[in-house]
């Protein structure tokens, strides 16, 4: 009996839990944000009037600039016991950041994640230290710091999770993860 | 607001519910000297929920430092010294005998009376008594191997203390307080992202630890017996590594609001942080010497990590491990005397300890993922992570490397142990 009300009351709990009317400050950005809503039950337009003698702008289709070309990159991969970005990601950091400094309300916060070996907490400063290479390339190309958060994860969430160089290569990274605004 | 609420009460139920997975535990080798020793059961003890004599044996073996002798043919079980015939016990080697009793007391408790006798002396070395309700009876049994454990080896015994770690099933991460050997398990906290690097305040009614629950590495303290938790450490940047002062009043915790990783003081309800090293590396791992006078660190300044100390106000630090290129995860023993740590030997991270007075290394473990050693409150084992059969698993070696123990948690990894003070 107990343990039926206690199931109850935490779906209960579960439910108001989730209906909180509070912002959730850590929302990930929509990948569809911007684009133009689709439905198919719309009422045909009208046809426009047929005056020649008026220009009217048309607004043009938005398309998130972040979920197409080199700016749907969002990974850097490093080298074992490095923390340099190499040069072959100097094209994805500089797209990143000239977005950033168009977009001065966007925020990006920069994930640095290391293999499992060793110390969890070394790790997590060996991460750290891969997401502030990425945050200073970034500012050295003119990102204000406000716009920009380093931190680390250490070997905690492994995006590869095997246990050969092949994992432990996908686990060198820094992630630009973009923020609610 | 209401979101803490709710956090808070998913966080007490979650706590109310003990967690169905339990430690088994192995022990192997044997200590330098093993006191041989009998422990009759009690008369008595079939009125409790479980076997107390039967827990004060595998305290004691667990310890690595006794022998326990069988009683099987000793008839009938003496219960007072003058009912103990010497000559039987010195034919089944024992040095040591343990008798007792348990009785009914008042309000439906329990009196456990207990007699250690030297059967070499043939002399009462200690009588002591507790009195219980039924549902105590492990931490009577551990009490009552606390005492003997104290008056044969004249250390303090650590059967009654407790231990904190991770549990990972999935994708669930429990924090987890259990007794020292696993029994009597509770999660006081389940999350969907990690958490790591437990420590407990110096009185046992606190942890500190790094949750990703957020998105970033953050420091929470944690009233584990009313589920209050503060955020103390929500620096821009990430906050991790907590380590408690002696006085439970400070935490030195490192955060990179300078970019690399740095050691910082906060008070331990929360605060302005202050600043302790500026190294162009990485500074991380602090813990205080038992005195509060000194800080022991990982540091990169010198290449690869290495430990060093500095006085804890902050101030010129001085290396303290040389051999080998990977050095980390400093803990100091209870006494201040000994520093055990992780040490890369070749390609496997093992256990370490290094005399502080003479700076002789020894590398004590023959496991290959070690992680996170955690001292007894006593100093005599030290508790930490590796990894069996590709199962995180907590282990446990004498300070001498002797005695080895392992504790598997059945269907989930174990990690980030964190063993607790002296109950007072």
């Amino acid at each position: 009996m107990f343990k039926r009300v206690s199931a109850i009351s935490i779906i209960a709990l579960l439910a108001a839990c989730s209906t909180s009317g509070e912002k959730q400050p850590e929302a990930p950005v929509s990948e569809n944000q911007g684009r133009p809503p689709m439905t198919t039950a719309e009422v045909a337009p009208k046809p426009p009037p047929v005056d020649t003698g008026r220009i009217s702008t048309v607004t043009p289709p938005q398309v998130d600039e972040l979920t197409t070309g080199v700016l749907a990159k969002r990974s850097i991969y490093f080298d074992l016991d490095s923390y340099e970005v190499k040069p072959e990601y100097r094209a994805l950091v500089e797209a990143h950041a000239s977005f950033l400094r168009k977009n001065p309300s966007r925020k990006v916060v920069v994930e640095g994640n290391t293999d499992e070996r060793g110390s969890r907490e070394y790790n997590l400063s060996l991460g750290q230290k891969r997401a502030e290479a990425v945050k200073k390339m970034l500012v050295l190309l003119g990102v204000p710091e406000s716009q920009l958060e380093a931190v680390s994860f250490g070997e905690e969430k492994p995006k590869a999770q095997g246990k050969d160089e092949a994992a432990y290569a996908e686990n060198r990274r820094g992630d630009l993860s973009y923020r609610a605004q | 607001m209401k979101r803490l609420l709710c956090l808070l009460a998913l966080l007490s139920w979650w706590l109310a519910v003990p967690a169905a997975a339990q430690m088994t535990i192995d022990v192997s080798g044997a200590g330098a000297r093993q006191y041989p020793i009998a422990i009759t059961n009690f008369p008595g003890e079939a009125a409790l929920p479980e076997s107390l004599t039967q827990i004060v044996r595998a305290d004691l073996e667990r310890s690595g430092l006794f022998r326990v002798i069988d009683t099987a043919g000793i008839s009938p079980v003496p219960t007072e010294l003058a009912q103990v015939r010497f000559a039987e016990w010195a034919a089944k080697s024992a040095d040591y005998l343990a008798i007792g009793v348990v009785v009914p007391a008042t309000d439906g408790r329990l009196t456990v009376r207990v007699r250690l006798v030297d059967v070499v002396k043939q002399a009462e070395l200690a009588s002591f008594a507790f009195t219980m309700a039924p549902a105590l009876t492990r931490v009577t049994a551990h009490r009552t191997a606390d005492e003997i454990y104290a008056k044969i080896t004249g250390e303090k015994g650590f059967f009654n203390t407790k231990i904190a770690y991770v549990k990972k099933a999935g994708t669930r991460f429990d924090l987890i307080v259990a007794d020292y050997d696993g029994q009597n398990e509770q999660s006081a906290l389940t999350s969907r992202e990690p958490i790591i690097s437990p420590e407990w305040s110096p009185d046992g009614s606190r942890l500190v630890y790094v949750s990703f629950e957020n998105r970033k590495p953050q420091i929470w303290v944690h009233e584990i017996y009313t589920s209050k938790r503060t955020l103390v450490g929500n620096f821009r940047g990430s906050n991790s590594a907590p380590a408690w002062s002696p006085d439970g009043r400070e935490l030195a915790v490192v955060l990179t609001l300078s970019g690399a990783s740095q050691i910082y003081t906060l008070p331990a309800t929360g605060g302005e942080p202050r600043r302790l090293t500026s190294s162009p590396g990485i500074d991380t791992e602090p813990v205080y010497s038992p005195d509060g006078g000194t800080i022991y660190f990982t540091s990169d300044r010198g290449g690869g990590p290495q430990i060093y100390r500095m006085p804890a106000g902050g101030g010129e630090a001085r290396r303290v491990t040389f051999k080998g290129a990977y050095n980390v995860s400093p803990k100091v023993s209870p006494d201040g005397k000994t520093l055990a740590y992780v040490t890369r030997n070749g390609g496997l991270f093992q256990i370490a300890i290094l005399d502080l007075a003479t700076g002789q290394e020894r590398t004590l473990t023959d496991t290959v993922k070690d992680e996170s050693p955690s001292f007894a409150p006593n100093g005599k084992l030290i508790l930490y992570a590796t990894e069996i059969g590709g199962k995180g698993v907590l282990a446990a070696v004498s300070t001498d490397g002797r005695v080895k123990q392992r504790l598997s948690v059945s269907a989930a990894d174990a990690r980030e142990p964190a063993w607790g003070p002296f109950t007072k």
